[in-house]
């Protein structure tokens, strides 16, 4: 028959001695320090993009810079980025257009509607008109990696989503998964493509082919990681939006001076 | 001899057994679920390396800058400063050696992705001087009469 | 040309990257693995619930089935970018994406399948084999069929009753356990749509029980239709010989009688599901014009206007309406059966025509539109598989593969099976 005082020794000591291996394997479970040490390290940068559609002209260089940088055959009618034209007119009408993606620009008045021909719009008859670039919003919920069978698109850890061009069977459902229209196949290696944020540049510490071929500063990239980035500063300080905030996919391209009628 | 329904069974097991198999040989070894999670981080890990190999092809402006100290100090002083080199001259990749010229593009339609004037109300573009393409010299190039690298040079 | 670029003609305001990636494969897939689907819930009916006049529908129906089975993942080779890498969905398969649930249904419905065929011919297996085997001098084609069928016995040849009723009990119970498989293959189908939120035409949680009522509909449509074709060839090749050596001689009254019979009570389940399917439709309909979300100005611009013909007149008319008719009428007769089944195996494919190209048919911004037109004249590899040919010769293919294995199942001989 044990005292109580002797129970209650012994089992505090049973617990510290327990605690003791315990917090050892803690200490020195190498495997999880790397994991923890590496998390760290990749999770200190998220990247973001922020698009101001007040200084964009429209003069299509960021669609050209992106397809030399990114070898997106010239000619093909796909691009992993593209500029949007909205001419609201008076009568309450919405135009909008993007030529060939805005490879070449706008270089004309008149508004591109397909097989449905070309529309002439008097200057005066313009209420308001601007021009919004767009690009993969590299989305914190990102549906088309959550649609891909096989696993060959992804999130790499600093957000931004790659296709592995040696294991996509091209089956499109990426395509069809995402709401912004971002996605296509590669006309000459038949994967599925879409902008990566200029990847191979950004990870040297170099800007995106776009954000460097923009005269007006109308893109740019930063890290909403660091509190410092001046991209980061304006996200937080200033009033910026999010395109189609409803499919919940929680976009990371940021946009000021978005118009309620941009698509 | 016992129970004979299991045949089957056993079949189907087998092909499974097989295709794990095939699967040991085919993926590669570093495919797994990533810092993202199964649902968003289900990939070959090695592509990521892949894609940060990638070749850069445009350099930036300040690459130019040693070898063409004239260009890039004359367009310096002028609006076009906030132009790339690159942005009409095309990307430097591995200038001078590949390629060894860069592209001199003259066609009006360069100048025009700025220069053609389109007035649009809150639009930066509306800020831009430009020309009727069809009016102003519909023949030759722009660069006959502006230089790009000053083109206040000569004009007024 | 871009993928897709070629038959997709833009209208007013579209996105640079978006065409028509998804076109007339992607449309026959739904349908084929519908029949697959449908075929096998015919043949459950009887074994499960022991409607005993479907008998020889259901053997059909099964055998038919295992037939489709093969040419149902057809569609998705022609299609992918990387058929060979297709594989990729086995290897690595990431759940998360309703296509990657294709491996692990199709297998176990296949598992499934053959099996109950298994169960089903085992007594037909042995007992050629066992033929054969006494035969002294093979040539080379009885060789192979010997060959096949002592590897089909699996190595069993016990025949006694015991055995023969175990057969019937795993029959039983691998039918029962096809059906919410055999849903599963089809509901994952209408998932893959359902679940894409980007387009506004098919999210809807309805899709996929839509998928399995229609998919269940072309089954018993296509089971009746070859039924009655196999049936009248019967006939024919009777009204040739006299008489069969060694044979039951079957006279044509009894044939017919027996035929009619079986269409009746099958058509019965046919109408069923087909009023399911349509009530189903017509609720989503309905639901979307009254909630009138952002996308209903555009949904309903492709719905009542531009694929109003497609819709209404193709599929809820010819495909739809005319059938229920046909079917309702009192004295249904064959011919008026062939029309049915024919009509209502053309309204499920507008239905996945109208679903899978209906929901390409505007652009992502609701403010423009893309119209597909099939190409026809097979020019390249690319225009014949994602064309109208490619589209036939996956639809022939069922067709070969039942008169090729039909000499392994055979259906026909009723003293050889259960």
């Amino acid at each position: 028959m044990i005292s109580r005082r002797n129970f209650l020794k012994r089992t505090a000591l049973g617990i510290a001695g327990a605690s003791l291996p315990l917090a050892a394997f803690k200490i020195i479970d190498a495997k999880k320090l790397l994991a923890e040490a590496a998390a760290e390290k990749s999770s200190a940068v998220r990247w973001v993009f922020l698009v101001d559609t007040y200084k964009c002209v429209g003069c299509g260089m960021c669609v050209k810079a992106c397809k030399l940088e990114n070898e997106i055959p010239y000619d093909a009618n796909v691009s992993r980025t593209w500029v949007e034209r909205y001419v609201l007119t008076k009568t309450g009408k919405l135009y909008a257009d993007t030529p060939k993606a805005a490879r070449d620009g706008f270089t004309t008045a008149k508004i591109d509607l397909n097989a449905d021909g070309i529309k002439d719009i008097s200057k005066e008859g313009i209420e308001k008109a601007f021009f919004v670039p767009k690009l993969c919003n590299q989305c914190e919920n990102p549906p088309c990696v959550q649609v891909c069978p096989v696993g060959a698109t992804y999130q790499a850890p600093d957000g931004v989503v790659l296709v592995d061009r040696t294991w996509c069977i091209g089956c499109g459902y990426c395509i069809m998964g995402c709401p912004y229209g971002v996605r296509f196949f590669h006309p000459v290696y038949h994967t599925a493509e879409k902008c990566n944020f200029c990847y191979h540049r950004i990870t040297k510490g170099m800007k995106t082919a776009c954000v460097d071929a923009c005269p007006f500063g109308a893109r740019q990239i930063g890290n909403i990681k660091d509190p410092n980035d001046p991209v980061t500063k304006v996200i937080r300080d200033q009033r910026v939006g999010v395109l189609k905030s409803e499919y919940g996919t929680k976009p990371q391209a940021y946009y000021i001076g978005l118009d309620e009628e941009v698509r | 001899m016992k129970n004979h329904v299991f045949r089957p069974l056993f079949v189907v097991i087998g092909i499974v057994i097989l295709i794990l198999a095939v699967r040991v040989v085919y993926v590669p070894k570093d495919f797994g679920i990533g810092e993202r999670g199964y649902m968003y981080g289900w990939h070959r890990e090695n592509n990521e390396t892949d894609w940060k190999k990638f070749r850069v092809k445009y350099q930036g402006k300040e690459y130019c800058k040693d070898c063409h100290p004239d260009k890039y100090n004359s367009i310096n002083g002028t609006p076009h400063k906030i132009i790339q080199c690159e942005n009409c001259h095309g990307p430097a990749i591995d200038h001078p050696s590949d390629p060894p010229k860069l592209v001199i593009d003259k066609s009006r339609a360069l100048c025009l992705r700025c220069h053609f004037p389109l007035p649009y109300p809150t639009s930066g573009r509306s800020k831009i001087r430009g020309i009727d393409p069809d009016k102003h010299n519909p023949d030759i190039e722009c660069s006959t009469c502006h230089n790009p690298h000053n083109p206040m040079e000569g004009l007024r | 040309m871009v993928h897709g670029e070629l038959w997709t003609v833009k209208e007013l305001f579209v996105l640079p990257n978006e065409y028509i990636y998804w076109s007339v494969q992607i449309v026959m897939y739904p349908f084929m693995t519908g029949l697959v689907a449908g075929a096998f819930v015919l043949s459950s009916l009887y074994h499960v619930f022991g409607i005993k006049q479907l008998k020889d529908m259901a053997r059909f129906a099964l055998v038919f089935s295992f037939a489709l089975l093969f040419a149902a993942p057809m569609p998705i080779v022609l299609h992918l970018q990387f058929p060979f890498r297709g594989i990729n969905v086995f290897m690595t398969p990431h759940f998360t994406s309703a296509i990657a649930a294709f491996g692990i249904v199709f297998f176990t419905y296949g598992a499934i399948v053959a099996s109950e065929l298994w169960f089903l011919y085992r007594k037909h297996f042995v007992e050629v084999s066992l033929a054969l085997r006494e035969k002294r001098d093979k040539n080379i084609g009885e060789w192979l069929r010997y060959l096949i069928f002592c590897t089909l016995t699996l190595g069993v040849y016990d025949l006694s009753e015991e055995a023969l009723h175990r057969d019937e009990k795993a029959i039983k119970f691998l039918a029962g356990l096809g059906i919410p498989v055999a849903c599963f293959l089809h509901g994952y189908a209408g998932f893959i749509f359902g679940s894409v939120k980007a387009n506004a035409l098919w999210m809807t949680p309805l899709m996929p029980v839509i998928f399995i009522m229609s998919a269940i509909v072309s089954g018993i449509a296509l089971c009746m239709l070859t039924y009655i074709i196999t049936m009248e060839i019967r006939k024919m090749l009777l009204s040739r010989k006299r008489t069969q050596p060694g044979m039951r001689r079957e006279s044509m009254e009894e044939i017919k009688g027996v035929e009619i019979h079986v269409i009746q009570i099958t058509a019965k389940y046919l109408l069923s599901f087909l009023v399911a399917a349509i009530s189903l439709e017509i609720l989503d309909l309905i639901f979307r014009g009254y909630t009138a979300l952002k996308s209903w100005d555009v949904l309903r611009s492709v719905i009542y206007d531009r694929d109003f013909y497609d819709i209404f007149v193709m599929q809820y008319g010819i495909g739809n309406l005319v059938p229920l008719i046909l079917f309702l009428l009192p004295g249904l007769t064959i011919r008026r059966t062939m029309l049915g089944v024919l009509f209502v195996l053309f309204g499920v494919f507008m239905m996945r025509w109208n679903v899978v190209i209906g929901g390409q048919a505007f652009s992502l911004t609701f403010a423009g539109f893309m119209h597909y037109h099939l190409p026809i004249v097979p020019h390249e590899w690319d225009t014949f598989k994602e064309g109208l040919f490619g589209a036939l010769s996956i639809f022939a293919m069922p067709f070969v593969m039942f008169s090729v294995i039909s000499r392994i199942f055979p259906v026909f001989e009723y003293e050889k099976t259960h």
